[in-house]
Parts: C-alpha cells; structure tokens; sequence
C-alpha cells in the first residue's frame, strides 16, 4: 500500500488532491463490513426480547358472580396480577365528583368501564410507577386516601376509579382489553 | 511507569530468569505491587480499601463459582436449590453466608475507599482516569450485586426485579420495550432467572478486567498520599512490598475479623427476612427495598413525588439517582482547587463532612417506608447532595484559602530539618 502511494506520488498526482479509487474502495469496503456487523449483532439482541411462549397471547376468564359490591377479587392475566371490583353506589359517586380534567392522567370513570357496567372496574394490579401490585383489592388491606388502591412501594394512591391521584406513578391503573360473554362472565384479551 | 529510582527487577532463582526472558510476568508482578513500585512512605489505613476491595472481589468469585456448582438457575427450583445449598450441600450454608454477606464488605469497604478519595482529592489531576475508571468498576458492582439478589428468587428477589427493571420503563417511548427486553417477559420469569444469572457470572470478570486498567493508571503518576504533596524524590518513598504488604496484610487481618463475626455470628443481620419466601408475582411484600447498599441511591428515586413542567415524577426520579452516580464523573472538573488534600482545606473539610452525614441521612431514609417525614428529608437531602457538587465545591475551590502546604512528603513526617538530609539517611538504612 505505502509503495503504491509513493509511486503515485512519483507519477506527479499530489497527496490530497481529490479523492483517490482506493480511497473509495476503502471506505466503500469498511462501511459494508460494518453493516453487516450491525446485521449480525441484531440477532444476539433481540434473542433477549420475550420468546414466542411467553408471548403467545392467553386470554382469562373471570366469573363475577361471587363478588358484593364493595368486593374485589385477584387474579392473573399473562402472568401479572389483574384486579376486579365491583364498586358501591357510594365508590360510583366519589368518582364521578372529580373533575377529570384536574387529574394528572385524565380519564372519567365511564371510559374506564363497559357501557352499563360502570359498577365492574377491571384494572391490571400493576402500580404504573415502578410495578408493585397496589393493595385494596384484598379484605382489609389499607385502600389509600382516596378509597381505591395504595402502593406500599413508594407510596401512590389511586382513587375508587383506579385514577392516581398522589404519589410518584405517572399514570392510571391500565385497563386491559376484555369483554363480557355474560352478565357474570368476562374475557380478558 | 514508575519513579527512576525503583527497584530493577534481577531474577535470583534461575527459573525466574528462563521465565524473565520468555515472558516478563515476573517483572510485571515485582513493578506492580512487589519492591520495585515505590510508594509514597506516608500513606495511612485509609489507603488499605483498594487492596481490600480487591480481596472482597476474590472472595465473591471463589464463592461464587463454588455455589454456581450447585445452584440451578430456573424460576422452578431455583429456590429449593438456594436452600439445598443451605441444608445439603457440604459446607454450602458458609459458602452462601460467605457470598451474601461479601457483597456488603465489598460495598463497606469500595464505600471508604471512594469516601477517601474524595477527602483527599485523589480525583484531581494527574489521576483523573483513575477516578474515572473507578466509577466504572463502582457500576458494574451495582449491576452485578442487582442480578445477584435476583437469583435466590424469594420474595424481595422478584420485587426488586421488577422495580429495578420499571426503572428503564419510565423513559419516555422507549421505556417499556426496553423493560420487556431486559425482563425477556412482560413480568420477571424463567428467561430474567436465566440471564441474569449470566450475566452475574460474567460480570465480575469485566469487574477484574476494569481493575487492571484502575491499577494500570493510577501507577502512571504513582498513589496520591495524605498531604496530597507530589512524591519529589526518592526520600518520599518507600519499596511497595515489604512496607505496603505489611501495612495491607495488617488491613486484610482486622477485614476477615470483621467479615468472619458477620459470616458466623450474624449472617442474616445485612438481609431481608422477605427473601426466605419463594417469589410471588401476587403479593408485593409490605415493605420493599433494596439491599442496603443501595439505599441512599433509592431514597432519591423516591424523593420525587411531584411532576416538574412535563416531566412526570416517575421520570425525575430515575433521572436524579442516575445523575446521582454521573455526577461523579465530573467531579474532578467541578472541584477546581488546587490543593488534594483535605488537611489542609478549612472549609472544604466541612462540607465533606457534611456530605458523609447527607449520604448517612439520605441511606437511612432509603431504607425507611415511603411515608412522612422521610419523602421530606430524602428532598432536603437530595437537594443538598446535588448542591454539594455542583454548587459548594466550585464556590469553596474559588474562596478557600487554603492552609500552607508542607514542602513535601518527607518533611510532612520527620519536620523541616530533615528534609535536606534524608537520602543520606535512605541510603543508610
């Protein structure tokens, strides 16, 4: 390489004067190493991404049937908590006194629950600050300041709509996708 | 690497010598840390962590491979296998002990060794790569002792996994796809177990492999020492060995005392009670927390409850204990004066203090349950420890006058008439 270049240079082409064929050889030739470096990294990645077992999508059913009002159940939906309540006519009208717009993820009680059965609030039981499941869905388990559920964890209380009103989590308890196949029955996922 | 005056390395045994010219370790070795590595001759027991560090390191591997042997790391028995090795395995309850209370003497003593640093200005120039990398070392051992706790998979194991890991989740967009990667599931599982045990393996080898380049640096200018005064001949120093093995092998001594009166009398005294209950992905114990390692980092995480314009609270506080820890890496550019050490640093002396009480303060409340008056005092304190850095150090480095600096090592420790006439006296010991 270094007697080439000095024989060009011996031609009389000065060194740095435009750019030379073998410069664009080389770069040419490094860069597509390096793309297929990157392409060969990818996989070593995304081997760490949930593998199709834990993905494949489960779906749970619930049967409301047993539970009062004022009672919440506890169950799993793909492995994480997942909380069930029916709310009193008193929890109903707590949550409806807020104004929703004043709240930091803003969101009425009705667009948290099915059309008719406001009363079923189906929240997961993941706290959305750093994923402690919240208490309150279990029998006298401390509800938090506002009568819904409290993170022990770093202390976050949610309100009767599973709305955060104080404390560090960002955002609402997440509603899952589900749907009722019966008056007493639902499908998670 | 070292001073003109050190020791040359001249082989006595002949194998030493066939070995010398083939490979020079020996040689290596004799100018690390063997006589040939001369050493300011004033350097107290606070200059004894970095050997001790080191040893903590040897003893989590050696431990650590041993109950690797034994340990099987799947969400279904890993558990049971923890306590086979409690129960069953010979020996097993002193290895597990041994590892689980040697991760707390590796952060007891990587803790005085950083606050050392700190009092005497061993950041400072020529020896900022030093501190740099030392950094380095410091958050792979976070990492490291994370994915460790995770693997008895108790109770504390799982929860810590999960809020460690919903750490990553508060970035914005990014966030949760990151979360669900590291985790390799939606919750922690069998595929989280599996890697972090990996990595758990592999990390403390990058640690060893950092330590070298730590070593490396810091024998470019040569170990800082008390009066923060530059070595300025060969009446400053001493041989590395035999004057600073002694002085390390007293430290190593008084360590496994301590870490012995842990291991055998109160193994249980640095953990949770938590962890001897098997994961349970529905019931989040009544109080979480870390390890105790990490408690002043957790109580900043916590100390924001309040969103700051659009950055919502669970963003700050992941930011905040990050910068936390990046902070540091600048110190040596925050703290512009030219004095080391601390001795002779009035004021500068005062606010390191105070910082020590800070951490002290911002530890216990980490370790509190996240209620009043703790969220309140975790604020004040956080506020001060950035202060500290980024306020008072520069403004103390511009107004301190500092206190008159000895003319050098030597005269530090024997008094000024001595100073002229100290090679003499070398020479004739």
């Amino acid at each position: 390489m270094a007697t080439l270049e000095n024989t060009a240079s011996a031609d009389g082409t000065a060194e740095g004067e435009g750019v030379r064929r073998r410069d664009f050889i080389n770069i040419a030739a490094v860069s597509f190493a390096g793309v297929g470096g990157v392409v060969a990294v990818l996989p070593l990645i995304n081997q760490m991404n949930p593998s199709a077992d834990v993905l494949a999508l489960s779906t749970t059913e619930v049967d409301l049937s047993g539970i009062q009002p004022g009672q919440a159940i506890k169950t799993t939906f793909r492995s994480q908590p997942l909380f069930v309540r029916q709310l009193t006519e008193k929890e109903i009208a707590e949550a409806d006194a807020v104004d929703a717009s004043t709240l930091r993820d803003p969101q009425t009680l009705e667009e948290r629950t099915v059309d008719g059965k406001t009363q079923w609030l189906i929240t997961m039981g993941v706290c959305t600050h750093l994923g402690c499941v919240p208490l309150g869905a279990g029998e006298g388990e401390n509800k938090g300041e506002y009568g819904g559920y409290f993170c022990p964890c770093h202390g976050s209380h949610y309100d009767t709509a599973a709305r955060i009103r104080k404390g560090p989590a960002p955002k609402n308890l997440e509603v899952p996708p589900y749907s009722f196949t019966s008056d007493t029955a639902i499908l998670v996922g | 690497m070292s001073f003109p005056w050190a020791n040359e390395y001249t082989p006595k045994v002949p194998l030493m010598k066939w070995i010398d010219e083939r490979l020079p370790l020996p040689r290596l070795v004799y100018n690390a840390v063997g006589a040939g590595y001369p050493v300011p001759r004033n350097l107290n027991y606070f200059w004894n962590f970095g050997v001790l560090s080191g040893l903590a390191l040897m003893i989590q591997i050696v431990t650590g491979i041993i109950m690797a042997m034994h340990y099987g790391a799947n969400d279904l028995v890993a558990f049971g296998t923890v306590e086979h090795v409690m129960r069953d395995v010979n020996a097993g309850w002193l290895m597990r002990y041994a590892h689980a209370n040697g991760a707390s003497f590796f952060f007891i003593v990587v803790y005085l060794h950083i606050f050392r640093g700190l009092y005497f200005g061993s950041y400072k120039a020529p020896r900022e790569m030093v501190w740099l990398l030392g950094l380095v070392i410091f958050l792979l051992m976070m990492a490291t002792a994370f994915m460790g706790y995770v693997l008895p998979w108790g109770q504390m194991s799982y929860w810590g996994a999960k809020v460690i890991t919903g750490l990553f989740g508060a970035i914005p967009i990014v966030g949760e796809p990151i979360q669900t990667w590291l985790l390799g599931g939606f919750a922690p599982g069998n595929a989280s177990l599996n890697r972090f045990f990996s990595l758990h393996y592999l990390l403390p080898f990058v640690i060893a492999g950092v330590i070298i380049l730590h070593i490396w640096a810091l024998h470019i200018p040569g170990s800082t020492n008390p009066t923060g005064v530059e070595v300025k001949g060969p009446q400053d120093t001493v041989p590395f060995h035999p004057y600073y093995t002694a002085k390390d092998g007293f430290g190593a001594g008084i360590f496994f005392i301590l870490f012995a009166l842990a291991v055998y009398f109160a193994p249980n005294m640095m953990g949770h009670p938590d962890n001897y209950i098997e994961a349970n992905p529905l019931s989040t114990p009544a109080h979480i927390v870390p390890e105790w390692y990490f408690w002043p980092f957790y109580a900043i995480l916590r100390a924001f409850t309040f969103d700051f314009f659009f950055i919502p609270a669970k963003l700050l506080g992941v930011l905040a204990m990050f910068a936390s820890i990046l902070l540091l890496f600048f110190l040596p550019w925050l703290d512009t004066s030219p004095v080391r050490s601390g001795n002779y640093r009035p004021m500068f002396k005062k606010f390191f203090w105070i910082l020590v009480i800070d951490v002290l303060i911002l530890g216990y409340c980490g370790g509190a349950p996240a209620e009043e008056p703790y969220v309140m005092i975790s604020q004040v304190a956080s506020a001060y420890y950035f202060a500290h850095f980024l306020i008072i150090l520069p403004l103390v480095a511009a107004f301190e006058r500092p206190d008159p600096l000895p003319g050098s090592i030597t005269e530090a420790v024997l008094g000024k008439d001595y100073d002229g006439a100290e090679t003499a006296a070398v020479a004739a010991e």
